[in-house]
């Protein structure tokens, strides 16, 4: 037997991790917002009853507040990043060998786990609803594919215990035929209706094909997707995640943005978070990219869609460098009389801090600089964000983002805590 | 960003010249500390407060009927999910939706919350009753300057 592979799924993730802390709001119809309250995001189990849908605009099914008491929550990510890593400490101690997907599904090796695996499972399953309070469902299955499947099946049938596995072919068949090809985990419209002109109509079909026809007339990804449903592993799971080639931060604004002064708050911001995230992973840049946009929707207004790149000589980890860099880059590309709804702030070129090399010119950073990063991440790591900020990153922040039913962040911040 | 060719690239120089250190960091010399062959790790209160990280949760104590067991309005609550409550020990309780810190006292086959404060009464529970263990209190931290 192959090893079994498990994949974890917290249930309504998002809308969960409310429930958690707001009990009064169980068995009532919960959604999560997007950033900036644009959409629907997450929905607790009485919500989707209501046919609410994913991605739903909010400006759109906002009466259903009225009309069918839906509750409404902005998204909390500092929330739900916090009840994420503690379901992935709990996962780590079922397995030796954890790969974190998503913020909220997790891929486990059982190997060594065979002879008691329903046992284990449910056993994880209650240690993660009793020291979270977030549900979860699991599949398990010979590859992650048909794991991925099988979570779905725990998930769809209420008489699952949140537990399926599907080892045997009947079994296998069986779940198989009873979806629809974009089902399929990593099969989205566009691919579906490829399959289908070659004869591919179902999964079942896509299971019974040859994997080499599927590598010749399509790609090595599909031959792999052949063969993980045929009950073959071909996708291994990956321990740590690959060292990111670039990392941005950016966003909407919360209303229409025409100042260049609000754009410079906004940009160096978003600089100084992205420079955080790349000074947790110990790395520095030599490429940022700025990019300022207006709104495509609105197709009356004027538009502008514009990035500017600057190359640095020497890589950095230094705020102060980037931002300088990034206000530059967007006194040139910056135009008045538009009406700007998102800008965004990209670092190229990772490098580790530990490797730059400096120029005849210019030295790497100063320990000096080095130290003043360090105590800058760890005041805002200790007191909350933006406890220390550049000054160009403005105070007041008209433009921050709407989150207006946010809930507090219960596990991350003493003046925030839940009052019982 | 879809459109690649906005994309300019844009030379940033420093016109500073800058001087480079020959020695960035002084050598000490002369002797080691005594101590050094006897260094530990400091105390580290997380190890006092947190047994175990993921399932401790931190609430904030307003009410007073715990306060007969040393849990006062304003106290931070140390609740630990992942230990499973029985007879006598301090809970955080769900009781018809709402939050409650009592002692959960399970004797007899009897079930009920009880209050450390006289000016409280004892909450009995029944089969109806809406109740559920959130988690179990471990621990009551007071500032007191």
């Amino acid at each position: 037997m192959t090893a079994p592979i498990a994949l974890v799924d917290c249930n309504n993730f998002y809308a969960s991790c409310e429930l958690v802390f707001q009990p009064a709001l169980r068995g009532k119809p919960v959604v999560v917002l997007s950033n900036n309250d644009g959409c629907v995001i997450a929905r607790s189990n009485e919500a989707k009853a209501l046919g609410i849908r994913m991605g739903e605009p909010w400006h759109i099914c906002n009466a259903r507040v009225d009309t069918q008491g839906v509750i409404v929550r902005s998204s909390n990510y500092t929330l739900y990043g916090d009840m994420s890593a503690r379901v992935m400490q709990i996962l780590a101690d079922f397995t030796p060998d954890l790969e974190i997907y998503s913020i909220d599904e997790a891929f486990l090796d059982l190997t060594g786990f065979e002879s008691h695996m329903e046992a284990h499972a449910r056993a994880l399953r209650k240690t993660v609803l009793q020291c979270t309070g977030i549900p979860a469902s699991v599949g398990i299955a010979p590859t992650k594919t048909l794991a991925k499947l099988a979570n779905r099946q725990a998930k769809k049938d209420p008489t699952s215990g949140g537990l399926a596995m599907l080892f045997t072919q009947e079994a296998q068949v069986d779940a198989l035929a009873r979806i629809e090809l974009t089902d399929l985990w990593g099969i989205a419209g566009r691919l579906a209706e490829r399959l289908i002109a070659v004869g591919i109509k179902t999964p079942l079909d896509l299971r019974n094909a040859d994997a080499k026809f599927m590598r010749e007339r399509f790609s090595v990804v599909m031959e792999r997707m052949t063969l993980e449903l045929q009950g073959t592993p071909c996708i291994a799971l990956e321990d740590a995640l690959p060292d990111k080639k670039s990392i941005m931060a950016s966003r909407s604004f919360g209303r229409m943005v025409t100042e260049k002064r609000e754009l410079e708050e906004a940009i160096s911001t978003h600089t100084a978070r992205a420079a955080e995230k790349m000074r947790r992973q110990h790395l520095a840049t030599s490429r940022l990219v700025v990019f300022i946009h207006t709104n495509q929707f609105r197709p009356q207004d004027r538009q502008l869609f514009a990035e500017q790149t600057i190359n640095l000589s020497v890589a950095t980890a230094d705020s102060g460098q980037l931002t300088t860099a990034a206000l530059r880059a967007l006194a040139a590309i910056f135009k008045t009389g538009h009406q700007y709804k998102k800008s965004g702030v990209m670092l190229l070129n990772l490098t580790p801090a530990s490797r730059v090399q400096g120029t005849l010119f210019d030295c790497p950073d100063s320990p000096r600089t080095l130290a003043r990063m360090k105590a800058i991440d760890a005041l805002n790591k200790r007191y909350g964000r933006d406890t220390v900020s550049f000054a160009t990153s403005g105070r007041k922040r008209g433009w921050m983002l709407r989150s207006e039913f946010i809930s507090p962040r219960y596990t991350t911040n003493w003046d925030e805590l839940l009052s019982v | 960003m879809e459109n690649t060719r906005n994309i300019r690239i844009m030379q940033v120089e420093k016109r500073l010249t800058v001087s480079v250190p020959l020695m960035a960091w002084p050598v000490t010399c002369g002797f080691s500390s005594p101590a050094d062959d006897y260094m530990d790790r400091p105390l580290d209160f997380n190890e006092l407060l947190i047994l175990n990280p993921a399932s401790t949760f931190a609430v904030r104590v307003i009410g007073d009927s715990m306060i007969d067991a040393g849990i006062f309005p304003k106290d931070i609550a140390v609740i630990d999910r992942s230990v499973t409550a029985i007879d006598r020990h301090i809970i955080l309780a769900l009781l018809g939706g709402e939050f409650t810190i009592k002692r959960y006292r399970q004797k007899d086959g009897r079930v009920w919350l009880q209050p450390e404060n006289p000016a409280y009464a004892n909450i009995l529970l029944t089969e109806d009753s809406e109740f559920e263990v959130w988690g179990v209190v471990t621990r009551s931290i007071r500032i007191l300057l």
